[in-house]
């Protein structure tokens, strides 16, 4: 199975710093890979660089196999589904109408159907008709992921996908994008929330100062060393019937 | 579907209504001269004076509208119209200074130079458009390329000599579509034409611009050749609008804002109903300039600044209140 997203030695700098350093990694189909990190370590920069959004200064991303920078619009978006941070939605359409931008190089009655379908997946299907912005936020989010799903791309890259989200619908979003992974895609998520990350990622790249200090399956890329060094917690993963659980408290 | 209907139905109305009333008000017998006999004074008045004039004010509106219609949706911004990026003002600026070189009276330096005012600012802003990408940043090189349009208008009253070319060059800038003939509206049609094609291909980009630039950067779609699409349209419909009719404020903010709900505020289909509210929109603020009695006629500009000024402020009052939810 070839890679769906390689990075290599990817540097993106800002001035004279460097806010992504040396960075490479590689994910295949059937993969989920979680960024985890303190603010500003870089893994919103990650993404954009991964996906050709941010320019870099070093290295080399190749998107299925081929060069990032030789792939048109319309190739990049076959290959790749993103959902921002950013969850602004500047007109007040409806549900079913925002989910169907993903699929929207469908036929009106495929995209409608598809965008049904995702919304019904993230259990909002009876919202399809109400305004986005007369939703709460967390509806709305939901709205946004099911655009992500929509898109059907074998690559699905979600930056926070969780936040804002009540418990409950936190695992669902989860829960939905390993189900297409399961299916055969490659998923990237970012999280502050580690016990959320170790439960859903099959690996974890811990990032600190734009830079991978740690790259594999949640116990041992959330070491107690990791834990202490990036994120100044004392503790560690700690596994329960339900799944790993970060038990940890902040260092004095 | 159902609203386009609407629309058309309304403004069917408001040019037959913008056609048999006026300042002169005419008996039953000389609207049936009018309508039965060739050589009738009636008939001059109503088919060779008032329905020019009305049809004026149909297409100024309606490219006004439409190109409101383009830039909320480029912008994301309720707020945003042709004078916001201070295409209107440069419009205005060439043709001032047209007048004030005393070339306003030659056929076409006039229509030609408002024209080029627009297309100068457009491409300018289009150039910027593809540089930056936060529509913010967009409004912001509006807003100082239209302070700029009218500061240079200001210099050009302020050493223009005679006050008849004061006079004229304000008379201008009042806007409107007085004494228009057929002729001077067909060769208007042509950057109206396309500037209007040009803005329904930028539809699906305005459309996916809902969700932010980030996320249509990747949606497949050729943005940056849509976003240039969407100026250079809006621009050539405002060239061609200022040219015709001066410069006419707020039909490209009010027009959207009237027909957006009825469409589910989606910026792709927002495009055609704002043409024809817009067209609705001025064909009767026109009747209203003529029909309110006062001394000197009412010109078109004031009247619609007059509704479009406070209309403005509602909305900047609703879409802050949306914002800080």
């Amino acid at each position: 199975m070839s890679a769906l997203l390689e990075m290599t030695g990817v540097t993106v700098r800002r001035g004279r710093r460097e806010v992504l350093a040396d960075v490479s990694l590689s994910l295949a189909a059937g993969e989920v890979l979680g960024l985890v990190g303190p603010n500003g370590a870089g893994k919103t920069t990650l993404i954009r660089a991964a996906l050709g959004l941010q320019p870099i200064a070093a290295g080399e991303v190749r998107l299925a196999a081929r060069p990032l920078a030789g792939l048109g619009e319309r190739q990049r978006a076959a290959v790749a589904g993103y959902l921002p941070q950013e969850r602004r939605v500047a007109w007040n359409m409806p549900a079913w109408r925002i989910a169907a931008l993903g699929a929207a190089g469908r036929s009106p009655a495929q995209s409608h159907a598809i965008a049904g379908a995702c919304l019904a997946e993230l259990e909002i299907g009876d919202l399809a008709e109400r305004g986005v912005l007369d939703m709460s936020g967390g509806e709305r989010a939901r709205v946004l992921l099911a655009r992500l799903l929509a898109t059907g791309a074998p690559l699905l890259i979600a930056d926070e996908p969780a936040a804002g989200l009540d418990p409950d619908a936190q695992f669902l979003a989860l829960e939905r994008l390993r189900a297409r992974a399961d299916a055969g895609a490659a998923v990237i998520v970012t999280s502050h929330d580690l016990t959320l990350a170790a439960r859903a990622c099959d690996r974890l790249a811990v990032l600190r100062e734009g830079r991978i200090v740690a790259l594999g399956p949640p116990p041992e890329a959330l070491t107690p060393g990791v834990l202490a060094d990036v994120f100044g917690l004392d503790g560690g993963l700690v596994s329960s019937p339900a799944g790993p659980i970060l038990a940890a408290s902040r260092r004095r | 579907m159902r609203l386009g209907a609407l629309l058309l139905v309304l403004l069917g109305a408001a040019l037959a209504a913008s056609v048999a009333f006026g300042e002169t008000s005419l008996s039953l017998a000389q609207y049936r001269a009018a309508l039965l006999d060739p050589d009738s004074p009636a008939r001059e008045i109503l088919f060779g004076i008032r329905a020019p004039r009305a049809a004026c004010a149909a297409l100024v509106g309606a490219a006004l509208g439409l190109a409101g219609a383009v830039m909320q949706g480029l912008l994301r911004n309720p707020l945003a119209e042709p004078g916001v990026l201070g295409v209107s003002a440069w419009s205005g600026c060439a043709a001032a200074i047209a007048i004030a070189l005393g070339l306003g009276a030659a056929p076409g330096v006039l229509e030609g130079a408002a024209l080029a005012g627009a297309l100068a600012a457009g491409a300018l802003v289009a150039l910027l458009a593809a540089r930056f990408r936060e529509p913010e940043t967009l409004i912001l090189f509006g807003v100082a390329l239209a302070a700029l349009g009218g500061a240079v208008t200001s210099l050009v009253f302020n050493l223009s000599p005679q006050p008849v070319t004061y006079a004229d060059i304000l008379s201008w800038l009042m806007g409107s579509v007085a004494n228009r003939g057929w002729g001077e509206m067909g060769w208007a049609l042509i950057p109206m034409a396309v500037g209007a094609a040009l803005c329904v291909y930028s539809g699906v980009g305005l459309r996916m611009l809902t969700l932010g630039e980030e996320t249509a950067a990747l949606s497949g779609l050729p943005m940056a050749r849509l976003r240039v699409a969407a100026v250079a349209g809006a621009a050539l419909l405002t060239g061609a609008s200022v040219a015709m009719a001066g410069v006419i404020g707020f039909v490209g903010l009010a027009a959207p804002h009237l027909v957006r709900g009825s469409v589910s505020d989606d910026p792709a289909r927002t495009l055609a109903p704002s043409a024809l509210a817009g067209a609705i929109l001025l064909t009767l603020a026109d009747l209203a300039a003529r029909l309110i009695p006062t001394a000197e006629e009412l010109r078109l500009g004031v009247v619609t600044s007059l509704f479009g000024a406070p209309l403005f402020a509602l909305v900047a009052w609703r879409a802050a209140r949306s914002w800080r939810a």
